[in-house]
This record gives C-alpha cells, sequence and structure tokens, in this order.
C-alpha cells in the first residue's frame, strides 16, 4: 500500500487521503496514517509545485554546474555537498559518477547572480577543484511531466 | 429513376450513440465521460517504431494476412498470455481493427436465414454486421442480476435449429461484465452439444481488474469452434492505428482472407510495423495503463456508492453502467437532461440494445481530475431529481 500511495502521488500531490482510498480500494484513516508515517520518515520529503516559469513575468536563470572536488578525509562527498546545498540559490545536488563528481544546480534571477554566485561563493570553497557551469536554455520536460506542448483531448467527445 | 439503394442497408437503423454524439458536439464546455477509446497516447516507443518504418520507405502493401513476423508475434502473445496455440501461416490474419473482424468472419460463416446469437446491451456492430451478413440476429437480454453475464439457461432458450453463431461480447462493452471460468463451462456444454460456433470478441481481454480474462477458446475442443479477435486498440491505446486481428480454425481463417484480400488488400503497414513493437516490448504499457484504469475505476464505483446510485462493480474495460431507474427518468431522459444542465456526457444505455434501458455507460477512459469535476456535477443533479 505504501508503494502504491507513492506511485500515485508521485505525480499528482494535490489527491486527498479521501481520493486515495477510493482510487486504492482502501480507508481514509488508513491512507492518512500511511502518509504521516512516510513524511515522518521523510520518505515524502516535501509537495512542490511543478511550475513553468518561463510563461511567467518572472525572470528565472537556471544552470546546471559540474564541480570537482577533493574529498575530505572520512568525511568523503559528503560534507562539501551539504556546504554547497544550504545556500538557497542552489536547487539540486546530486554526486555524480564520471568525469566530475558533483552535478549543482542553481537558480538565479540573472545571469549575473549565478555567475557571482560561482566566482564569490562556489568556486572559492577550498575543497572545490574546478567548476564548469552551463546555462539552461529551455527547459522541455521536468519530473517526468512535458512543459512545451499543451495537450488537449483530442478525441472525439462520444464514441461507441 | 430507380431506387439506387438496398433494402438490406436502409432497413438498419444508425447507431443510436450517433445522434446523442451530434447533440453533445453543440456544447462547447461539455465533459465527456462519454468515449469509448482510452485516454493514453500510444506508447512512445510503438510510435517511434510506426515513424522509423516510414522513415525506412515502407510504404508498401503487406501479404493480405499480414506481415509474417507480426502474425508470429501474435501467436507468441495469445500463447503467453492465454496458453492458445495457433499457427501464425494458417489460422492468422491481421485486419483493419477489430471491427473489420466482426465483419468478415460474419461474412465468412453466414448463409442467410442462419440465426446469429447477440447477448446486449453490447457493442453496436454485431447487429448490422449480421444482417449485411445476410444473418439473422436473435437478441440475448443480460439481465443486472446476473452482473450482465450470459447464463446457460438464457443461451439454451434462444437456440433454435437455425443458430449458427454465439457472438461472445466480454469482457463487455459497455457493462464492463466479464466471463470468467465457472461461467464459460457451462456455455462451452451447450455449444458443442447443439454444434454451434462462436466469435469470441475480446478486445477488452488486457483491461480486466484482479481477475484474469479467461478466452473460451483455451477449453478443449473448443479452438475448433471459435473465431477470436482481438486487436492493439484498447491494450495499447492504439485506436487511431486500426489494427486488430484473428484466429481460429484454417478453413474459417482462409476463407476471412478471400474476403479481405478482394474488400480491405491488407491492414495499415506502419501500423503493422508498430505492432510488431507493441507486442515484443509493451508488456509493462498495458500493465501501467491497467494499474491506472484500475484506480479510476475504485475511484468511480465508490462515488456512485456515495451517492447512492445503484452500480454493479464490473471488472472489465474502462466502463460502468450503474442504473438510474429509480429517478423514474428514461436513459435517454437523463443523459439528455445531464448534459443541459450540468454539462457532462453519458451515453444512454439504450445506445447498445434496448435492455439498457434505465442504465447508462459512463467511461473512466479520463483522468482523476476530470472524473472528480464529472462526479460533483452529477451529484449536484442526482441531489435535484433524487425522489424522497
Amino acid at each position: 500500500m505504501r508503494e502504491k500511495i507513492l506511485s500515485a502521488i508521485d505525480k499528482n500531490s494535490k489527491l486527498t487521503a479521501k481520493d486515495l482510498s477510493a482510487m486504492l480500494g482502501s480507508t481514509e484513516e488508513e491512507v492518512a496514517t500511511i502518509i504521516k508515517q512516510l513524511e515522518e520518515e521523510t520518505i515524502i520529503c516535501g509537495y512542490p509545485t511543478l511550475i513553468n516559469w518561463d510563461k511567467t513575468e518572472s525572470e528565472k536563470v537556471t544552470a546546471l554546474i559540474e564541480v570537482k572536488v577533493t574529498p575530505q578525509r572520512g568525511q568523503g562527498f559528503d560534507k562539501i555537498a551539504e556546504r554547497i546545498y544550504k545556500f538557497d540559490e542552489v536547487e539540486s545536488v546530486y554526486l555524480m559518477s564520471g568525469g566530475f563528481d558533483l552535478t549543482v544546480i542553481i537558480e538565479g534571477k540573472s545571469m549575473k547572480e549565478v555567475a557571482n554566485f560561482v566566482s564569490s561563493k562556489l568556486a572559492p570553497m577550498e575543497a572545490i577543484l574546478s567548476t564548469a557551469t552551463h546555462f539552461v536554455l529551455k527547459k522541455y520536460k521536468e519530473h517526468g511531466m512535458p512543459l512545451v506542448h499543451e495537450k488537449s483531448d483530442e478525441r472525439m467527445l462520444i464514441t461507441p | 429513376m430507380r431506387n439506387p439503394l438496398s433494402k438490406t442497408v436502409v432497413e438498419i437503423q444508425p447507431s443510436g450513440i450517433r445522434k446523442f454524439f451530434d447533440i453533445v458536439s453543440e456544447m462547447k464546455d461539455a465533459i465527456s465521460l462519454g468515449v469509448g477509446e482510452p485516454d493514453f497516447d500510444t506508447p512512445w516507443h510503438i510510435r517511434e517504431e510506426g515513424i522509423y518504418s516510414l522513415e525506412k520507405g515502407r510504404t508498401f502493401y503487406t501479404s493480405n494476412a499480414g506481415l509474417k513476423e507480426l502474425k508470429i508475434e501474435i501467436c507468441n502473445y495469445l500463447h503467453r498470455r492465454y496458453d492458445l496455440h495457433y499457427d501464425s501461416n494458417s489460422e492468422t490474419i491481421v485486419t483493419v481493427g477489430g471491427s473489420e473482424a466482426i465483419d468478415i468472419s460474419l461474412r465468412a460463416m453466414l448463409d442467410p436465414g442462419d440465426e446469429v446469437l447477440i447477448p446486449q446491451p453490447c457493442y453496436v456492430s454485431y447487429l448490422p454486421c449480421v444482417k449485411l451478413a445476410g444473418g439473422k440476429p436473435v437478441i440475448i437480454e443480460l439481465k443486472a442480476e446476473d452482473q450482465f453475464k450470459l447464463t446457460g439457461e438464457q443461451l439454451i432458450n434462444s437456440i433454435t435449429d437455425k443458430t449458427k453463431v454465439l457472438i461472445l461480447p466480454f469482457p463487455n462493452n459497455p457493462t464492463g461484465a466479464i466471463m470468467e471460468y465457472e461461467d464459460l463451462v457451462e456455455i462451452v456444454k451447450i455449444v458443442k452439444e447443439k454444434d454451434l460456433y462462436v466469435i469470441s470478441d475480446e478486445i477488452y481481454s488486457e483491461l480486466t481488474y484482479g481477475k484474469k480474462h479467461v478466452s473460451i477458446a483455451e477449453f478443449p475442443g473448443m479452438k475448433e469452434r471459435t473465431i477470436l479477435i482481438n486487436g492493439f486498440s484498447k491494450s495499447y491505446a492504439m485506436t487511431g492505428w486500426r489494427l486488430g486481428y484473428a484466429v481460429g480454425p484454417s478453413s474459417i481463417i482462409a476463407e476471412m482472407i478471400k474476403i479481405h484480400q478482394f474488400a480491405i488488400m491488407c491492414a495499415p503497414t506502419t501500423s503493422q510495423y508498430a505492432a510488431i513493437e507493441a507486442l515484443k516490448n509493451g508488456d509493462p504499457d498495458v500493465e501501467m495503463m491497467r494499474d491506472a484504469y484500475d484506480q479510476r475505476r475504485k475511484y468511480l464505483i465508490h462515488a456512485f456508492h456515495e451517492m447512492g446510485l445503484d452500480c454493479f462493480e464490473p471488472f472489465g474495460a474502462f466502463y460502468v453502467f450503474p442504473c438510474i431507474k429509480s429517478l423514474g427518468m428514461t436513459s435517454d431522459e437523463f443523459a439528455t437532461t445531464l448534459l443541459k444542465e450540468e454539462k457532462v456526457a453519458v451515453v444512454p444505455g439504450t445506445a447498445f440494445g434496448d435492455c439498457g434501458e434505465g442504465f447508462l455507460r459512463i467511461s473512466y477512459a479520463y483522468s482523476i481530475e476530470n472524473l472528480k469535476i464529472a462526479i460533483e456535477r452529477i451529484d449536484n443533479f442526482l441531489k435535484r431529481y433524487k425522489k424522497v
């Protein structure tokens, strides 16, 4: 039931415990209890909204930064990752296999703000060897959902 | 001038759904729960295979009965899912949707005056196809108290010396009813005893919930008397590709190929290439869609029970078939008034046969968000009209 609830709300966090219980053939109480547990165990970490900011007035810039670091003795990459993700500008941080170590995704109001952050906050950190900043030009799909084209129901209204 | 029209064709009534479609199309902001096709797009890897076949210039006719590779995959699939063994060469034909298979199987089997048993409520095309093939349709009225299953008693009471074919449309559109193993045992016995043939339309076979679909062809001695029809429209969300198939005794399939050869030539080539991919790698898609339908099904039934609408639990297809008799309206009145006042389109049960009177077909091939809005509106409607 936990798995079922998670996959149902993965793409739609607006579903209420009542909806979920009807969809999954359970009771509202059971679903509510499980969701509470999942939140307490931080398996469910939050309920953000997927927004296509490009369609709004507000200016936003996203950059993906490849970061090479020297791991610290006894702490590996976790400590340095934490120092990075604590900045509010940082949207996501992933530890990577391959040619570099961390992927850092930054959101800022302008290219200048992002550049400033990289040069004054990120690059100077002691453990960081190098950074390579890539700006996002257009977002097509996020969290499994296309942001670009609007989908309308093209089916005929009534068919046998 | 002479009358240019055939009497047989003129006598055939246009589909009851058509009339309702015209009313709905006038309403711009109506929510429809009236469609008989999936809301999912065809999975991308299947579409991509279709595009690729076009890029490669595979734009020619295929052999009449279909691409060899596709026929082999169809037989593999039937073996994998239902433990059925068919020869891909002599016992398989690829058709333009399940619809064509219905038409040509009847035309291959009927002589004038042969009677065909059609359990109703059912899909709209069996009856006209029987008439066009020169046969005589005999309706069996299925009952809500039997969960719209066909019973042995009903079957035996409808058989005459002229009965040749039984159409078995399960999982059923519009009722969502399925025939389970135990339900089929008796049917099989009677079919054999009375020396009938069966056209089993199993287009919704992948869409059953909590109970696996059983094909009547799985029963010993039934493969020889069954034309099994299936296709890609419902299970892989490929309605617009127009691709289906039939398997059965080689003697019947050979005659069907003959009609198909002269009337159609072959099923669309692009669709056939896409269908190979669907059968090879589409199982996870089918499962994903089935799970989604099941959630919506449970959601709808739950909602109907909460608002006090009488509704048996359907285990197949993507329809629920609630009863509205307690409101004292006909299906047509209910559907028309609901559309006018709450802008929700549903299909009156009568579109699928007279015995659908008092019922509505409600499709759950829609997102939960969509269903939610529709249910609120139906609830408002019921509150207004429910008799105290």
